[in-house]
């Protein structure tokens, strides 16, 4: 990014400005539904739906992975790979005749 | 790989004046940031805890073999709360056994063989003047060595050292006592180490290679060192988090690992409860499986190598060695539970995990297929390095076939927690990754010091420790397949079906002490070459690879002219070259 | 002796060390946190009931805490972004502002968790505050070490930006990745905790 002209970094600012007022907004509304107790699947859907949108914004706009190099998503994706191997950790556990307690 | 040459000749662009700013000894020697000498001082280190490591366990064989017989001398000097009247406690032999498996594994041949030689030699192979991040090199050697410290010093703590085993299995390790915490720290330390290692190892190959140097054109030493890395990177930073909620179970009372109701000598643990014991072993094995792979790779890189420079042939299939290199680096994550067959999983579950674990010997035995293909044909060169390489290859086998059964769920549940795992994997490690580390260090020795170490005495020390090391490992072999289960203080005497397969704990405990004596001519060899070997040129065993351009021992930055790679690794006997061998880093 | 590829970007991966190196570290701190979430949805699922977080914690607290954290991730980047524009009058401004901000987010953390012990909650008391206490300890630490390196470069290290404003400019970038990371963390441990 060493490259970019002073245009360029404003409208990079501008970016940042509205992104802040989203996450914002999002954490509001996250907690405001919340408050509706709804039943569980379908508050942790939401909570984690809205989670994974503010964590794109971040990872997208102040990391910068929007317009990152080839390399970075590479790593990133095989992270990605594993990641979900990891968190599917619990669910061989709980299922198929695994004792859990 | 026959990439033509680059056409123009290269005009030689000097890399850097080397500053000669005097460093103190403290710094070019203690706590330098060149790559060669944090290479070596893992090297050394990682050494010297495979022999602390290997003293623990001749101690163990001393039990094995002779049950409660009093350990002449040594016995004594152990103290009353180990060997009272110099009989081993069975407290103080799990205590061995624990620290034997985590020190050889953790402080041992990972230090050597990715710290050791992955410092030393992948800069030097890929034409770089050191590694990426030279100050977080030196920060990785000392939370290594910070690591070390601390487990060795659980030994000195009330209750000694941990003693649930290299896994270190809740809940029983929950209760333990204080030598657990301290191997809790120990292994944040050295996880912590090991990541930044890896770190520097990925970003300093991808961005420090030379000119020219694609990826199909790296050694595959570099390769495997490559793939190793992103095996620290990604799974170890699960056993990181499992270790801190150990933990935080030992020292802040939470329940991760203990369930509700648990009872120790019929009491109720007064805990909260509710925490899930597997969860340990998941965490553990999401780890500790890839590491089986960190414990081999580099050893296959270094045979791999030296099988290539001493048939001066071309290595056979480069390629699908390194494509099965990387696929088996990817399946390694996915594979964990095969070790966990005895705990009672579901037959779907163990269905996924046994075919997966099927598909991942498949790269295994493509690699080693490759390097025995190598050797067809070849005019090859028995030099010690090779010996060591090509011993390799069957101790490796061996290791690798017993494992099959294993990895399948029926076959599992009779031999898991017998001598025959102990057999199969120390296969694997001892005559297999610890072979190719001696080759290697054969082989480097002249790189690192300008001289060669001397033949006579390898040889010795090759043919005692192939010999001893197959006395000490066949028969556990055969003690496992007669049902005499690890881990037991006594090998087994207490039971009647092991009654006739007992005499073999003699046979291999001798087979260790002997193994022990072979060593020596190594030791003896190792530092009466630094001064007194052969002296050699940069190139004394007409090598192709990079490192070889390099002066021996190449200077602080490495190399006088920065390299360019013209052509892949191996380009032995190529018809109508001059010599040989056509070097990478000639136009 | 200088490593190639400290300021300038290698061609062919078009990166600078520093830039893959913290990437490759965020890496592994995914995977770090993902085996705790990883054992967050072991335990729970396992647990015969659970306690929705906001009857046992501050969810107010917490809130106001996570707009804090994203606040300081605006001033973080709008830090570099001065860098960029060669001011660097606003950036220490912008920087000091990012760890003033980490450090208010320590603080309402502070009080959070004397108020439980308090009230006689401990990690030991059940699995939820377990998981609570470990996840949020590690999140601080991290929040502390990010303060740390944000400080140095406010301070001592500022220095290079007068040999080398690039330099200085791609370090304040990684440091900065560091930190978003640090509040993409609390973006998922916030409702998983508290809201859930
Ligand atoms: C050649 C020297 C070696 C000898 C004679 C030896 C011998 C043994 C024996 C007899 C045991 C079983 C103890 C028991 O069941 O109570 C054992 C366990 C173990 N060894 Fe070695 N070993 C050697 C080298 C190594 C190396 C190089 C490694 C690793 C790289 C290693 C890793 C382990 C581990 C992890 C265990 C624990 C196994 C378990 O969990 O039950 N050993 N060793
Ligand atoms: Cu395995």
């Amino acid at each position: 990014m060493t490259s970019d002209h002073a245009a360029d970094i404003d409208r990079h600012v501008r970016v940042y400005i509205t992104v802040f007022g989203a996450l914002m907004a999002l954490t509001i509304i996250t907690v405001v539904v919340s408050r509706f107790h709804l039943p569980v699947p379908i508050a942790v859907s939401v909570a984690l739906l809205v989670a994974t949108i503010k964590g794109s914004l971040v990872a997208c706009y102040f990391m910068h992975l929007i317009s990152e190099k080839k390399l970075i998503y590479a790593v990133l994706m095989l992270t990605a790979v594993f990641f979900v191997a990891l968190l599917a950790l619990p669910a061989v556990t709980v299922h198929n005749g695994y004792w859990i307690h | 790989m026959t990439e033509p040459a680059a056409v123009a000749a290269p005009k030689p662009h000097i890399a850097h004046e080397v500053p000669h700013e005097a460093l103190g000894f403290w710094r070019k020697y203690v706590f330098s940031t060149d790559h060669k000498v944090i290479g070596i001082q893992y090297a050394i280190t990682g050494l010297l805890f495979l022999l602390f490591g290997f003293s623990l366990m001749m101690l163990m064989r001393w039990q094995l073999a002779y049950p409660g017989a009093a350990l002449p001398l040594l016995g004594r000097l152990l103290g009353e709360a180990r060997m009272p009247g110099g009989t081993m406690l069975p407290e103080f032999y799990n205590e061995l056994g624990a620290m034997h498996g985590t020190i050889m594994v953790f402080l041992g041949v990972v230090p050597l063989a990715v710290g050791g030689f992955g410092n030393f030699v992948v800069p030097l192979q890929i034409g770089a003047q050191d590694m990426a991040f030279p100050r977080l090199n030196m920060a990785s050697y000392w939370s290594f060595f910070l690591g070390g410290v601390t487990m060795l010093a659980s030994f000195l703590v009330p209750g000694g050292a941990a003693q649930g085993g290299w896994t270190s299995y809740t809940p029983l390790s929950v209760l333990a006592g204080t030598g657990q915490t301290m191997w809790l720290i120990g292994m944040i330390f050295l996880i912590t180490s090991s990541l930044l290692g890896a770190i520097n190892f990925i970003t300093t190959i991808i961005q420090l290679r030379a000119k020219g140097l694609t990826f199909l054109r790296f050694p595959f030493f570099v390769w495997t060192q490559f793939v190793t890395a992103f095996l620290l990177l990604l799974a170890f930073p699960p056993l990181e988090a499992a270790a801190v909620m150990q933990l935080m179970d030992r020292v802040a009372g939470t329940s991760f690992f203990l369930p509700s109701g648990l009872v120790v000598s019929g009491q109720v643990v007064a805990v909260a409860g509710g925490g899930n014991p597997l969860l340990w072993q998941h965490l553990f094995w999401f780890l500790a499986h890839p590491e089986v792979y960190v414990l081999i790779l580099p050893g296959m890189g270094i045979v791999a190598e030296i099988i290539a420079n001493n048939t001066r042939k071309p290595l056979w299939g480069y390629r699908s060695m390194v494509y099965s290199l990387v696929f088996l680096g990817f399946m390694s994550f996915i594979v964990w539970a095969h070790h966990m067959f005895m705990t009672g999983m579901g037959t779907a579950m163990a269905a996924f995990f046994q075919t997966t674990t099927m598909i991942i010997s498949i790269p295994s035995v493509v690699i080693l297929t490759a390097l025995i293909i190598s050797l067809w044909g070849g005019s090859i060169r028995f030099n010690t390095p090779m010996l060591f390489a090509v011993a390799f290859l069957p101790m490796f086998g061996i290791g690798g076939l017993t494992g099959l059964p294993l990895g399948l769920n029926v076959a599992d549940i009779p031999l898991h927690d017998t001598y025959y795992v102990i057999a199969h994997f120390h296969y694997v490690v001892a005559p297999g990754t610890i072979f190719a580390l001696f080759a290697g260090i054969y082989y480097w020795f002249p790189k690192a010091t300008g001289r060669k170490m001397n033949e006579t005495l390898g040889k010795i020390h090759f043919f005692g420790s192939l010999v001893c090391m197959n006395v000490v490992f066949m028969p556990m072999f055969l003690m496992g397949l007669a049902g005499v289960s690890r881990r037991l203080f006594d090998g087994g005497a207490s039971y009647a079906f092991a009654q006739p397969v007992l005499h073999l704990n003699v046979v291999s405990s001798w087979g260790a002490w002997t193994l022990a004596i072979f060593q020596i001519p190594f030791i003896f060899n190792f530092f009466w070459s630094i001064w007194k070997g052969e002296q050699t040129d940069g190139n004394p065993w007409q090598a192709t690879t990079i490192e070889w351009a390099a002066p021996s021992p190449p200077p602080h930055g490495n190399f006088p002219v920065a390299p360019e790679a013209y052509r892949g690794p191996y380009e032995y006997s190529v018809p109508g070259a001059a010599k040989d061998f056509l070097p990478q880093y000639e136009a | 002796m200088d490593i190639p590829y400290t300021v300038e970007v290698r061609r062919d991966t078009g990166l600078t060390n520093g830039k893959i190196g913290i990437w490759l570290f965020l890496a592994s701190e995914v995977m770090l946190f993902g085996a705790l979430f990883a054992s967050y949805i072991l335990i729970r699922t396992g647990a015969p009931s659970w306690p929705r977080g906001d009857t046992i914690l501050n969810v107010p607290l917490a809130t106001f805490n996570t707009l804090v954290l994203i606040s300081s991730s605006v001033t973080m980047v709008m830090a570099w972004a001065s860098l960029m524009r060669h001011r660097f009058g606003t950036f220490r401004i912008y920087m000091g502002a990012t760890i003033l901000l980490g450090f208010v987010f320590l603080v309402v953390k502070y009080f959070e968790y004397s108020h439980k012990f308090e009230n006689g909650l401990y990690p030991s008391t059940n699995n939820f505050l377990a998981i609570y206490f470990t996840l949020t300890g590690l999140h601080m630490l991290h929040v502390f070490g990010g303060m740390m390196v944000n400080a140095y470069f406010l301070g001592p290290g500022s220095k290079l930006w007068k040999t080398n404003p690039e330099w200085f400019a791609n370090r304040v970038e990684h440091s900065g990745l560091f930190w978003h990371f640090v509040d993409l963390v609390w973006i998922f441990l916030f409702p998983t905790l508290y809201l859930l």
